[in-house]
């Protein structure tokens, strides 16, 4: 049916500072394109850390060992000439923490087109940076003062830009990390609600701590546990029919608190 | 003693020590403030007017030589040190330098920072002697570049790492290059470099052991680089140390001009900061 944008096999994640922490060991998945796929499991399992590797974005500090090998689109993201920023360029990444740059709100969507120089003039930017506000369901909001520094919207606003902004330079995909975990619920209402219509044309690999969040945006789900993929299912078989214990607890289980090996962030 | 007795106690002594040295600072600067003032009121023009020939025993004329003194040595010796600061925290915030490197240039940082200046002075002096040159204002500059350098860099070594780790992810995640991503950090950091910047170029006005016997104790208006020159604080001290009693009167103008410049520095910094801080993350909103 799909074709597959992105691929890991046999991905390993390892910590090697003070201690060693083996966060994700041998991971082998398939995400297909235009699916959103939900990223579950108790805190501490990896799920950062997974979604981290799959942007090269461990290359960015000591201490952390990487095997195993991703595929964007065929190509191997880790065993390639391309140098690391070409390829995170294809990738796109919004952290859980929602963070503007320090810039203009116009400027924090344009900084991706400006440094690939992904447009031809000032209008094209203009249109570029107003279609993708658009699309976050931002524009509206913020039209008036798309020269204010991007610091003063609210949260919830500056995690759509966030979206807007990674969405500018047309990745391939679309890696979000809780990206609703630090908003109010409001917020988090409308950051979700733009997940939802941005679900619907682009390729998205979404870590979650909340299962209805799952439930309601995902087409695909993976249970992450201790670093190892113990279930993956399209969404309705599983929630409705967990093929494994583990999974099955943790579907109906009270919470993830009984699981919950870390604090939760 | 019970607990609540106790707490009063302590509220009360916490209280009275920020009295006392609110108070200090108060008498200090009023006192400066009135005294120099009245000076400066009565005769205004002795900021911009040269000294006379023979202006430490007759008063003739003013300290304009003094003033211009600072500016020429303080200003181009702000900028050398800027660079070297900025590059230097930039360097050791970056994913260039290892964490064990910065530890060890933070320790000697401090230990500059804590070098009373008179060394600097005797260390620049040294050098110009086995240079064979004499003190001019290029060694004040020296001098007091060496003197900020510590001051700045901490500053902005502060700033880099209290900008957010989240900042440099994102430029990451968009595909931004290690300098780009630096770049943007850099930005995130503005309000505390550009008050860094600021706070060294008032702590260099200000100091005077270190142009002391660098730059050259000179009456006469600046001549050029490789002339003597001097800076307020050394008039300052020599005008108070001086026979004539208007001569010394001169030393409260003059430490007038010090201190207003050192505070709007300051309040240039806080004023400066707080309008970037609308840029960075987490700052006070528009
Ligand atoms: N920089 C690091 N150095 C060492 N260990 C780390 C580092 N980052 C994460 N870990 C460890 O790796 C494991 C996985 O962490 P990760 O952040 O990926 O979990 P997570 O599933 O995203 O958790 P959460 O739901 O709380 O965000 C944890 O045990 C964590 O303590
Ligand atoms: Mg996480």
């Amino acid at each position: 049916m799909t074709d597959t944008v992105l691929e890991t096999e046999n991905l390993a994640v390892t910590y090697t500072g003070d201690r060693r922490v083996e966060a994700v060991k041998g991971v082998d998945l398939a995400f297909p394109e235009n699916r959103l796929t939900a990223i579950i499991g108790p805190s501490g399992c990896g799920k950062s850390t997974y979604l981290k590797a799959l942007d090269r974005l461990h290359d960015i500090q000591p201490n952390v060992e990487i095997t195993g090998e991703v595929y964007l689109r065929g190509e191997p993201v880790y065993d390639t000439d391309e140098p690391a920023p070409e390829i995170r360029k294809q990738v796109g990444y919004v952290p859980q923490e929602p963070t503007a740059l320090p810039l203009s709100i116009y400027e924090n969507v344009a900084y991706g087109l400006r440094i690939h120089g992904l447009f031809d003039s000032k209008d094209d930017l203009d249109e570029l940076v107003e279609r993708h506000l658009r699309k976050v369901n931002l524009f509206e909001e913020v039209s008036d003062r798309l020269d204010a520094p991007a610091a003063g919207l609210s949260t919830g606003q500056i995690q759509r830009l966030c979206l807007a902004r990674s969405l500018a330079v047309e990745p391939d995909v679309l890696l979000c990390d809780e990206v609703t975990s630090a908003l109010d619920p409001i917020s988090a209402e409308n950051v979700e609600e733009t997940l939802a219509e941005l679900a619907e044309e682009y390729t998205i690999v979404m870590v979650t701590h909340s299962m209805d969040q799952a439930k309601r945006l995902a087409d695909e789900v993976v249970f992450l546990y201790l670093g190892e993929v113990v279930e993956t299912n399209d969404v309705r078989s599983f929630f409705e029919d967990p093929q494994h214990e583990r999974t099955k607890r943790f579907v109906s289980g009270p919470t993830d608190d009984e699981y919950a090996v870390s604090d939760a962030t | 003693m019970n607990r609540y007795t106790r707490e009063r106690v302590a509220g009360v002594a916490v209280r009275a020590a920020t009295v006392l040295v609110l108070a200090v600072m108060a008498i200090v600067i009023g006192v400066t403030l009135a005294r120099g003032g009245r000076v400066l009121l009565a005769n205004p023009a002795i900021v911009v007017t040269p000294p006379g020939s023979r202006y430490m025993l007759e008063a003739n004329g003013g300290f304009l030589h003094a003033v211009l003194g600072s500016l020429f040595i303080v200003g181009p010796a702000t900028v050398v040190s800027m660079v070297l600061a900025v590059s230097t925290a930039a360097y050791l915030q970056s994913d260039y330098s290892s964490e064990r490197f910065s530890d060890v240039t933070n320790m000697f940082l401090n230990v500059l920072w804590g070098t009373p200046p008179i060394v600097y002075g005797v260390f620049v002096l040294t050098v110009v002697i086995a240079l064979g040159a004499r003190t001019s204002m290029f060694y004040g500059i020296v001098a007091i570049a060496i003197f900020q350098y510590p001051i700045m860099t901490r500053y902005t070594d502060e700033a880099l790492r209290s900008a957010p780790d989240t900042v440099r992810e994102a430029t990451y995640g968009l595909g931004a290059t290690r300098f780009e991503s630096a770049v943007m950090t850099a930005r995130a950091a503005l309000p505390g470099i550009v008050a860094g910047v600021i706070m060294g170029f008032a702590r260099g006005v200000g100091d005077a052991a270190t142009v002391l016997f660098t730059a050259g104790r000179s009456t006469r208006m600046p001549g050029g680089l490789f002339e003597p020159a001097t800076t307020l604080p050394v008039l300052v001290f020599d005008q108070a140390t001086s026979f004539n009693a208007e001569v010394r009167s001169h030393a409260y103008a003059a430490s007038f001009v010090l201190i207003v410049v050192v505070l709007g520095l300051i309040l240039a910094s806080k004023l400066l900061a707080g309008r970037y801080a609308r840029f960075a993350p987490g700052g006070r909103n528009s």
